[in-house]
């Protein structure tokens, strides 16, 4: 670990010694400061849609850049100094350590102060935080992937997994529903994943265009395209919070497991590290706990979705 | 821990000679309110004379200390197009004085949400290691409810804490530090007598709660009323102020938000404790709020310190002060919510008979 990340609080602290219910609380006297961040460059951005825009950057400190590492699931707090901190997914491959890719709408003041700045801009990141989905345990399986609007973000960085670990799963299909055809991000990438290693491709909208060939309707029209095995199937969903109750309900009736369903939630996070309660939903916090659960620990909250 | 005890005018002494030469903070009248009753906060002391050693119950709690209001995290120093970020959490050495065992249970809670888990906060524990805290047992208010939570007496997180037995404090020291310092005071070792006293007092202040609220079970009875019309009647009544949180000694919940200094040359990332009950507590990117009702957001406050932290700590977080219910401006105070929530199950006419039918 780089060694700014250590701070002693107090050189010469007053060590207080009364008996605390909190373990090893007496001898506690530096703690990891976790408000240091990387530092960053925006190396690249690509225009997806008038709110949307794919940011790549990189860590500007070498050591610090091939240290850090991510699972698919997880997310950053990206920092722009005087303007504040937003909880970003992380839609860039986990095997990537040059660059990371972050999709962000153009939503508050922080990201509008970001898509202002351009190439070349600084910013921070902390984190990786939160949990993420168990690739691992998916392997050997049928996976289904659900993504509604940007919904797709947190859900690119475990179809690279896939894409990039093919062989070890077995039938993969991606549903992809958005308003309308401009409002599809990726589907350059989405196309060429279908073609060249088979990731089933459906795609719908609720508007259609002139030019538009695919389907138009909700996301669970695309239900009647797709045959699943519910005993060998693992299923990813991420939407607005509409959403998922539909889309769960529709999954838990077909018998998929709940506990091989998983969902990534939105929150506001403020601390990243389940300090500020601002993401909490009932005693579970979205930064530490989630934003990826099981559908069970979901259904087992109340007003999570 | 080692008991000692204490004449009232030798603690005197020894409380003075501590506030004189140290930044201290006890209780002290500062208002009348309305109804004519005192009001009391926590404030610097320079002298024993300024101490309301009788006071009843501090406006604000003594978190503040520990969680001020505003808490600078970082700051940012721009040259060039780049920054340079500095962290810094010194803390002061601090007395306070009169902390009551609820006070100090709520730090304990304290304690166990900021300090554990994988991010200890070094704000919190910088300033929680250089304060040093003398407890105060008192006679429950008329409606003091800590002993239903479990919290009307404190076994730790405590350098010193006083039980008045008469003319005499037994003293339970907790810390080295209040040990030697009450090497140049004149202590004796608790006899039989004062052991008999202190139980005494234990047993009259167990005895005198006129307020109680039944939390056995509640973090169950919760879960099945969550859809209760009780959410809505309390919640048409609170006015999402958040004064509750305010005055709350555990309520730890906070916004981080960043500004630029004057200059532009530099700005800085600083906390702010928030409420769950302001609007925007639970709003996210592109305007969706999880919880766009009054009532919501009040029970949300309620599963948090009656439910969800039973489930994640196996303790309530509410310590039984009722600051929350003398503070707010509508009348809602916990222990007519949760006892309303319980009486709805007892009116249920359903469940009247005393057990299942034998057939």
């Amino acid at each position: 670990m780089h060694d700014q990340r250590f701070v002693i609080p107090r050189q010469e602290l007053n060590r207080e010694d009364f008996a605390s219910s909190v373990p090893d609380f007496n001898r506690r006297s530096e703690v990891m400061n976790t408000d240091m961040g990387y530092k960053c460059t925006v190396t690249n951005i690509v225009r997806l849609t008038p709110q949307e825009k794919l940011f790549q950057i990189r860590i500007i400190d070498p050591v610090e850049r091939a240290l850090f590492r991510f699972r698919p699931g997880q997310f950053l707090m990206l920092e722009l100094p005087g303007y504040g901190e937003v909880p970003i997914s992380i839609s860039s491959s986990s095997s990537n350590h040059e660059f990371l890719e972050l999709c962000i709408r153009k939503a508050g003041s922080v990201t509008t102060a970001l898509f202002n700045a351009g190439e070349g801009a600084r910013v921070a990141i902390r984190g990786p935080f939160g949990s993420s989905f168990p690739m691992d345990e998916m392997a050997g399986h049928n996976v289904l992937l659900i993504a509604g609007g940007l919904g797709i973000a947190p859900l690119r960085a475990p179809l690279f997994w896939i894409n990039e670990h093919r062989n070890r799963f077995l039938d993969v299909s991606l549903l992809y529903g958005a308003k309308d055809p401009s409002q599809l991000l990726f589907t350059w990438q989405f196309n060429e994943w279908d073609m060249i290693s088979h990731i089933g491709l459906h795609t719908i909208v609720e508007h259609g265009s002139e030019e538009w060939t695919g389907k138009t309707g909700m996301i669970t029209d695309l239900f009647n395209d797709i045959v699943i095995d519910p005993a060998t199937t693992y299923a990813i969903v991420c939407g607005p919070p509409v959403m998922f109750k539909f889309v769960c309900g529709w999954l838990d009736r077909l018998g998929i497991p709940m506990n091989r369903m998983f969902v990534s939630l939105e929150r506001r996070m403020h601390c990243g590290m389940g300090k500020c309660c601002r993401c909490m939903v009932g005693s579970t916090f979205t930064c530490i706990d989630g934003p990826v659960f099981d559908y069970w620990s979901v259904m087992n909250l109340k007003e999570a979705i | 821990m080692i008991y000692k005890i204490i004449s009232k005018a030798e603690f005197q002494r020894f409380v003075d000679a501590l506030v004189r030469s140290n930044s201290s903070f006890g209780p002290r009248l500062v208002d009348i309110d309305s109804r004519g009753e005192p009001v009391y906060q926590f404030q610097p002391v320079s002298s024993i004379d300024e101490i309301a050693f009788d006071y009843t119950r501090t406006a604000s709690s003594a978190k503040h200390f520990f969680l001020p209001f505003r808490e600078k995290l970082s700051q940012f120093q721009f040259h060039d197009g780049d920054w340079d970020q500095s962290v810094s959490y010194e803390a002061n050495p601090v007395v306070v004085i009169g902390l009551r065992a609820c006070d100090i249970s709520a730090l304990n809670i304290l304690d166990d949400v900021l300090l554990n888990g994988h991010f200890p906060s070094p704000y919190y524990l910088a300033k929680r290691k250089n304060t040093f805290v003398i407890g105060m047992d008192h006679l429950p208010l008329p409606d003091c409810f800590c002993k239903s939570m479990n919290h009307h007496t404190v076994p730790t997180g405590v350098n010193l804490f006083c039980s008045d037995i008469g003319d005499e404090y037994y003293l339970a020291i907790n810390s080295s530090k209040a040990f030697n310092f009450l090497r140049e005071f004149e202590t004796r070792d608790p006899q039989y007598d004062e052991n008999c006293r202190l139980a005494e007092r234990r047993k009259l202040i167990s005895s005198s709660f006129r307020t109680e609220i039944d939390v056995t079970g509640l973090p169950a009875i919760l879960d099945i009323e969550f859809d209760s019309p009780v959410w809505k009647k309390w919640g048409d009544k609170c006015l999402s102020c958040g004064t509750c949180a305010m005055v709350c000694p555990t309520c730890y919940c906070y916004s981080v938000e960043e500004s630029f200094e004057p200059d532009l040359q530099s700005s800085f990332r600083r906390k702010r404790l928030y409420s769950c009950n302001l609007v925007d507590f639970a709003a996210v990117a592109g305007g969706h709020n999880f919880r766009p009702k009054n009532g919501d957001r009040l029970k949300y406050r309620f599963y948090h310190q009656h439910r969800g932290f039973a489930e994640n700590a196996n303790q309530q977080i509410c310590v039984g002060c009722n600051r929350c219910g003398k503070a707010c401006l509508a009348g809602i105070n916990p222990k007519d919510v949760i006892n309303d929530l319980r009486l709805e199950k007892d009116t249920c006419t359903t469940s009247v008979s005393s057990s299942p039918a034998r057939s």
